[in-house]
């Protein structure tokens, strides 16, 4: 563990990304402790341009609703959609791959098969269709992106899972009559974690994404700001009052980037021999 | 004295107005929009918005009505009421022909009455009192009625009652008559051709029975399907014309700050679009007239008019629009007053229950609205959860009374007998449909006042009845009324008369003219 954190600290882009998204976790949770107000509320004149009044730092959108607050508010929930559908997903992907690689043959086949279903249908078309089917709520947006984000991890899992199963530890686990499920779980999940550990940061960043397009696209849940909401709402009047899209867009770019940044990281920390120094 | 010095001053003015007016140049070609591709041109089939529009230049009604939804001569050229108010008897312009050069006849007017009677839903309702239509001679049409009907003579626009050519529809299946794709009447403009998806072509009627009208040689009609595509084909000059609602309400300013732009939001007095919140009336804290009554006072309609309609518009007052006949604004009044709101709430009893509002899926400004609805109500402590939805989904929901708030918006005719009583009066709850009493809202005085006001002679005995109605219906709220819509028509400025009567742009090509 210290070893980790040596080497996940050593490298400058997990520094640089552990620091955006502690920034915009502890935006999430404290921001709107600061904001009692909710973010929907029209508080100043319409199109009020950044930097003009202390009160309302960014400006104000077409209605007037602080632009600041919604990014506030915002944070909360494009971070909360990203953890939890990437959650979901893991929870979906891991056992499916595990079981698939475990024991291969006909089980294998079956449940790559049933993973390709889902991989031949472009994820975000799904991804829209699905939302719209369940009607746009927080709960059919966790779903759907997880629903849409969980094959890769299988396919994932399944692979190291085989080149697992073949080693001398496992198939001396087999001999001393360990039960599978044991074998799985203590012998080879934790040995095949650290790469579910890297795509599970980029998911995140990817379902961040996938919110913001379903709610530009006015398929996010109607009660609940969220930055792909603001961009979108603000991108018809982006000739007049650029601030609207730009501060969200900047948000998503930036824990986009930052979880990024923390996947290279990871990846790098956690096979410190494939590491660049290693190379 | 003083009368007759008022007098003196309307008649100077009506005098010296057209004077003052250009005298109009003929020629030129103007390029509109029109949203959204309309789905047939055949009015007497198809009634939607944008038929109409592009319809109401090639068809003609027996009457045309001013701002003032005052009838005014289109194929009839005078019109005499009998004493008892039961017969109308209309004298038909001469000399009107067809686009094809057939002569246009009483007994085209018969026909078409008894055509719009099996295709055209409102046109039959607006003729329900209607006991026999009969052609003395080829130019005189007489409307026998069952009783007097107020009303009646507000039911002969281009849009409620389209005069058909006989000789071409006859004896045919009107739905499949190979005209409803090249239709043929007597207006102003003639079809010429349609390019699905890119634009419909008019072009002038060189026998236009008015003398010099058109002035216009063509239109094109520019099929657009993206509004922020709208608005930029107006900037590029590629149209010249965007009629209400084509534009997004938020590119308005910058759209009528543009060199040579003209913006209107006259042509609408006859349709005078009112919208307003459908309560569920029938179950929850809605149905209780207090609460009923919070929500008007909740909600800052000023702001939506100011902000979200960017000042178009005027505040409604109740179940009447202002350019309505009978309206009254003698009625009690909902200022935004949250604290007042408060109270009822408290006094009602209501506890936080949580309430569903269905905003309108058309578009924008709609969206932003029940955003600002949402959260004025949410300042006085009720408890609303925004439902998503499409347009269908959300007329289904409505129709099925599964809601508790919905927005909507409706038109008026002009008449409170033909646009009013329809989402009162309890004869008009059925589930499954839209546009109707969807509320629930069930008053047997108010279903009197409304069966009343409809036969009532004379005028004053009406503006009686209606008014009282008025005063009911805004106390108890069956829905929350909120803004008297105006849909803005932006043009060119060159681009002279084209909005010049209740229905504007609807018909009003037949006026307009270029200056070049």
């Amino acid at each position: 563990m210290k070893q980790f954190w040596k080497s996940m600290l050593k490298s400058p882009s997990g520094v640089i990304g552990l620091v955006i998204l502690v920034l915009a976790i502890s935006v999430a949770v404290f921001g709107p402790m600061l904001f009692p107000n909710s973010p929907w509320r029209m508080v100043q004149r319409p199109f009020l341009p950044p930097f003009t009044l202390s009160t309302v730092p960014l400006g104000t959108d077409a209605l007037g609703r602080d632009v600041f607050a919604g990014m506030i508010f915002g944070a909360r929930v494009s971070l909360l959609v990203g953890l939890v559908s990437t959650l979901v997903a893991l929870i979906v992907g891991m056992p499916i791959g595990a079981v698939a690689g475990y024991f291969g043959g006909r089980v294998d086949d079956a449940l790559m098969r049933f993973t390709e279903f889902f991989q031949t249908i472009p994820s975000f078309a799904l991804a829209i269709v699905l939302v719209a089917i369940l009607q746009p709520s927080i709960y059919s947006i966790v779903t759907s992106i997880a629903l849409v984000s969980w094959p890769p991890v299988a396919r994932l899992v399944r692979g190291e899972v085989l080149s697992l199963r073949t080693r001398e530890y496992v198939q001396a686990a087999v001999v001393t009559g360990q039960s599978h499920t044991w074998i799985i779980l203590r012998e080879i999940l934790p040995n095949a974690l650290s790469p579910v550990i890297v795509l599970a940061s980029l998911m995140v960043a990817t379902a961040i994404l996938l919110e913001s397009s379903l709610s530009f696209l006015g398929l996010g849940d109607p009660n609940l700001i969220s930055w792909g909401y603001m961009v979108g709402a603000g991108r018809t009047v982006i000739r007049q009052a650029w601030w609207i899209t730009v501060f969200p867009g900047v948000a998503i770019l930036i824990s986009v980037l930052g979880l990024n940044l923390i996947g290279e990281g990871l990846n790098d920390a956690l096979n410190p021999r494939l590491s660049r120094e290693g190379r | 004295m003083p009368k007759r010095v008022l007098l003196g001053l309307l008649l100077a003015c009506g005098l010296t107005a057209p004077t003052l007016a250009q005298e109009p140049k003929t020629g030129g070609v103007v390029n509109a929009v029109i949203q959204p591709e309309p789905p047939g041109l055949m009015l007497a089939l198809v009634q939607n918005g944008p038929t109409q529009m592009v319809s109401g230049n090639i068809f003609e009604g027996l009457l045309r009505y001013s701002p003032k939804l005052e009838p005014q001569p289109e194929l009839a050229e005078s019109w005499s009421v009998s004493e008892d108010a039961k017969t109308y008897t209309f004298k038909l312009r001469k000399g009107v022909t067809w686009h094809d050069g057939k002569p246009f006849t009483a007994a085209d007017v018969l026909f078409s009455v008894e055509m719009l009677k099996q295709t055209h839903a409102r046109a039959r309702n607006n003729l329900a009192q209607v006991d026999k239509v009969e052609a003395p001679d080829d130019y005189t049409v007489v409307f026998t009625l069952k009783q007097p009907f107020g009303p009646f003579l507000g039911i002969f626009e281009v849009g409620s009652m389209p005069m058909v050519p006989k000789h071409l529809y006859e004896g045919t299946d009107f739905k499949t008559n190979p005209y409803n794709n090249a239709p043929v009447g007597t207006g102003p403009f003639m079809f010429r051709e349609w390019q699905k998806g890119s634009y419909i072509r008019l072009v002038k009627n060189p026998n236009y029975h008015e003398k010099g009208k058109p002035y216009l040689d063509e239109i094109y009609w520019q099929i657009i399907p993206d509004a922020a595509a709208r608005s930029v084909a107006y900037e590029t000059g590629k149209v010249d014309v965007l009629p209400g609602g084509s534009v997004e309400n938020f590119d308005v300013p910058r759209l009528s700050k543009l060199k040579d732009t003209c913006v209107t939001g006259a042509g609408w007095e006859f349709f005078s679009p009112l919208a307003w919140l459908w309560l569920n009336n029938r179950q929850g804290p809605l149905a209780d007239k207090r609460v009923r009554q919070a929500i008007m006072f909740a909600i800052d309609r000023d702001f939506a008019k100011d902000v979200i309609w960017n000042g178009l518009g005027k505040v409604a007052t109740g179940p009447s629009a202002s350019t309505i006949k009978y309206y009254t604004d003698d009625v009690p009044k909902y200022a935004y007053d949250p604290a007042k709101a408060k109270a009822l709430l408290k006094e009602a009893g209501y506890k936080g229950e949580k309430i569903r509002l269905l905003p309108l899926a058309y578009g924008e400004t709609w969206q932003r609205w029940g955003e600002a609805v949402k959260q004025n109500l949410m300042d006085v402590g009720i408890n609303i959860e925004t439902i998503a939805t499409d347009v269908a989904g959300g007329n289904q929901k409505i129709g099925d009374w599964d809601y508790d708030i919905a927005f909507t918006y409706l038109y008026q005719y002009g008449d409170p007998a033909l646009g009013v009583g329809r989402n009162y009066v309890s004869s008009a709850i059925a589930k499954g449909q839209v546009f109707n009493n969807v509320e629930g809202y069930s008053n047997p005085e108010i279903d009197k006042l409304f069966a009343d006001g409809a036969i009532a002679t004379p005028d004053s005995k009406r503006k009686e009845i209606y008014e009282k109605a008025q005063k009911i219906l805004v106390e108890d709220v069956p829905v929350a009324w909120m803004l008297e819509l105006q849909f803005p028509t932006i043009m060119r400025c060159k681009v002279k008369n084209l909005i010049t009567t209740g229905i504007g742009v609807n018909d009003g090509f037949k006026d307009a003219w270029l200056d070049k």
